[in-house]
């Protein structure tokens, strides 16, 4: 290897070295902090290549997205003295890197303090309403609400905060059986009640049967008893007409008719032979 | 002169391992870590290439490596594969996004395409038609499901819990928002859509989120999930967000089954009241019928039996009027023997007075039957 090589490769090595020391890319998805000395020189926000001064400044990254913060859920109480489970979230964007790097510096350490004000924020806000409001039309206040509170504090971090949510709303495993007893015995209440309204139905309507089968029956007797009646007059009318005629003849007409009938077969008669029957026995002549 | 050329070249910022690249995807990665860009170009294998271009110079000129021709030779030849390996395709279901220096530059089509090679250039290719699905409640699919109660319990307006499943279905939009405006897309749906749904189960009682507010539910929690997504500006579609379980939970799900249950019976009770009435009623009026039909035989037969009476009284009369006295007594004495004929009869002549004879009367014939002692009196 001649002289001349090694010195070209002495060169290419000391630009590449000094390359490197000068020239940084920020990714669109990043901004950059660019420290002299752990002085702060600039913030750089457009993505895209830069330079610096080598070996004198040093550069921190920091994400120029929407970043995520799931704080654990925490337990506490509400108004109502109910405790429940509540587990909040925010979303942020670092605006000021030069302020997140002097609060916290890194990520982790801002997750740990900023997510205790954002529990410290769902704590004081959901300690002022009851349950029935968490769940119901107050959320979004409730949201917006911490969301303010929070925001307060975003500045001193550097951040902003770009929205809280209360995500789950759980109660507490204590609470929770109440409320599933509570919910068993609402279910059976509502259930008995079915049961009762069939009985009572059942009642009704048996009943409401009976009552039409007695009053149907009844009806029939009353019909059946007036065309009884009618008849009886009916028949008394018409033998009444033919009867009418002459009271004398009808009156031996019945007789006869009424001896034929009432004397039958076996009666035992003790007879005078003075009677009309025996009028001929002795006198052929009788009148 | 030209040794600087060739280090000032586009080798310059790639060359030294440790170059500004390497700073940018150091410890603080944006990607968190993942591999969505489907791997972008992986650069040249240098020591291959430096292998195999010093072998082609040997080849070409028995001088050999010490000659400065071939190195600058050989750097040509690199910098001719460098540039050629920026070629990249674009698959049917995704975009290419390209970067110059970290910058976003611009969105290519689905094709052919040509980009700076790295570390000059970056091509970050999402797929933008395929739906992503999230799974709350539950994880896995087909058999191999297994049920995340802590999620899948969510407290309704009645502070009754329920026990949701549903699946979302989202789509890249826009991947230049996508990709740049938020970290962890898929967390965040995740979570947001957890808020969202249960923000709106919270307004509505246990038995709606049930039954008939479902599919209102899983509209409204959708459409709020996406007013989320467009609050954050993520370049993210929601396009379905479906409920595939609300029921109660399985610690009380027998008190609601027998809710179910005592309905039937309700049911059941009703349909045996009604049989009952179905029975009795129609049988009550066949009876009713049956009694008037038999009261109407009845008076029909004594209407009738009148008349036959009067028919018969009638004709005797007829007979009387025409002669009086003969009918009668005609009469009489037909009644009379028809009555005697039958009868036993013992006649005490009572004209023969004295004669001691005491009428015997056989007590057990008198007892058998009490019969007027008094004689037919005459016609009148």
């Amino acid at each position: 290897m001649s002289p001349r090589i090694i010195a070209v490769l002495i060169v290419i090595f000391a630009v590449l070295l000094l390359a490197t020391g000068s020239i940084y890319t920020v990714h669109q998805t990043q901004q950059a902090l660019v420290l002299q000395f752990g002085e702060p020189k600039s913030v750089i926000s457009e993505p895209g290549l830069h330079f610096k001064v080598p070996f004198v400044q040093d550069v921190y990254y920091y994400d120029s997205r929407i970043l995520d913060l799931d704080p654990q859920g925490q337990d506490m109480s509400l108004v109502d003295q109910r405790r429940i489970n509540v587990d909040s979230f925010a979303r942020y964007r670092i605006v000021d890197p030069l302020k997140f790097y002097q609060t916290v510096l890194t990520e982790t350490a801002f997750r740990d303090r900023f997510g205790n004000i954002l529990n410290g924020s769902v704590r004081d806000a959901l300690g002022r309403t009851d349950l029935a409001d968490v769940l119901g039309s107050k959320r979004q206040d409730v949201m917006h609400e911490i969301t303010t509170a929070v925001s307060r504090r975003a500045e001193e971090f550097g951040i902003k905060v770009v929205e809280v949510r209360i995500g789950r709303t759980e109660l507490t495993a204590d609470t929770t059986q109440a409320t599933y007893n509570r919910m068993r015995s609402d279910r059976m209440a509502e259930a008995a009640d079915f049961r009762g309204r069939g009985q009572e139905q059942k009642s009704r309507i048996e009943a409401d049967a009976d009552r039409e089968r007695t009053i149907i029956i009844a009806e029939a007797e009353k019909e059946s008893q007036t065309l009884l009646g009618q008849g009886q007059a009916d028949s008394r009318t018409i033998l009444n007409t033919a009867q009418g005629k002459d009271a004398q003849f009808y009156t031996f007409f019945r007789a006869m008719e009424a001896y034929k009938g009432a004397l039958g077969d076996g009666t035992t008669m003790v007879l005078s032979p003075n009677s009309e029957f025996f009028k001929y026995f002795n006198n052929m002549n009788a009148r | 002169m030209f040794y600087k050329q060739q280090g000032g070249g586009p080798w310059g910022g790639g060359g030294g391992g440790g170059g500004p690249w390497g700073s940018g995807g150091g410890g603080n990665n944006p990607w968190g870590g993942r591999d969505r860009s489907g791997g972008g170009n992986p650069p040249p294998d240098l020591e291959e290439m430096l292998r195999r271009g010093q072998d082609r110079l040997r080849r070409i000129m028995p001088g050999g490596f010490g000659s400065l021709k071939g190195v600058w030779l050989l750097a040509a030849v690199l910098l001719i594969f460098w540039g050629v390996s920026g070629f990249y395709r674009v698959q049917p279901d995704e975009q290419g996004v390209e970067l110059l220096f970290g910058k976003y530059v611009k969105t290519t089509q689905p094709g052919l395409n040509y980009w700076f090679p790295a570390p000059v250039g970056e091509v970050i290719r999402p797929k933008v038609t395929q739906t992503n699905q999230v799974t709350v409640g539950f994880r896995g699919s087909g058999n191999n499901i297994r049920e995340v109660p802590q999620e899948s319990h969510i407290l309704a307006g009645d502070q009754n819990i329920a026990d949701i499943q549903f699946v979302v279905q989202w789509r890249i939009r826009e991947a230049g928002n996508f990709l740049f405006n938020m970290r962890d897309p898929d967390q965040t749906v995740k979570v947001a859509a957890e808020s969202a749904l249960r923000e709106v189960v919270g307004r509505n009682p246990l038995q709606a989120v049930m039954t008939n507010q479902r599919d209102l539910i899983a509209q409204q929690s959708r459409e709020l999930l996406q007013s989320i997504m467009d609050g954050y500006n993520a370049g993210i579609t929601i396009l379905d967000l479906r409920i595939q379980k609300a029921d109660p939970p399985k610690e009380v799900i027998d008190a609601f089954n027998d809710v179910q249950r005592a309905k039937q019976d309700e049911e059941r009770l009703r349909n045996e009241a009604l049989a009952y009435r179905n029975d009795i009623v129609p049988r009550a009026k066949g009876e009713a019928a049956r009694m008037v039909q038999n009261a109407t035989a009845e008076k029909e037969k004594l209407v009738k039996e009148a008349e036959g009476q009067a028919a018969r009284f009638t004709a005797f009369y007829q007979t009387y009027v025409a002669n009086k006295d003969i009918t009668q007594r005609r009469m009489y004495l037909e009644t009379m023997q028809e009555i005697l004929s039958k009868s036993q009869k013992i006649i005490i002549d009572e004209s023969g007075k004295g004669s001691g004879v005491v009428p015997y009367l056989p007590l057990p014939e008198i007892g058998k039957r009490i019969t007027p002692p008094a004689p037919p009196g005459g016609a009148q």
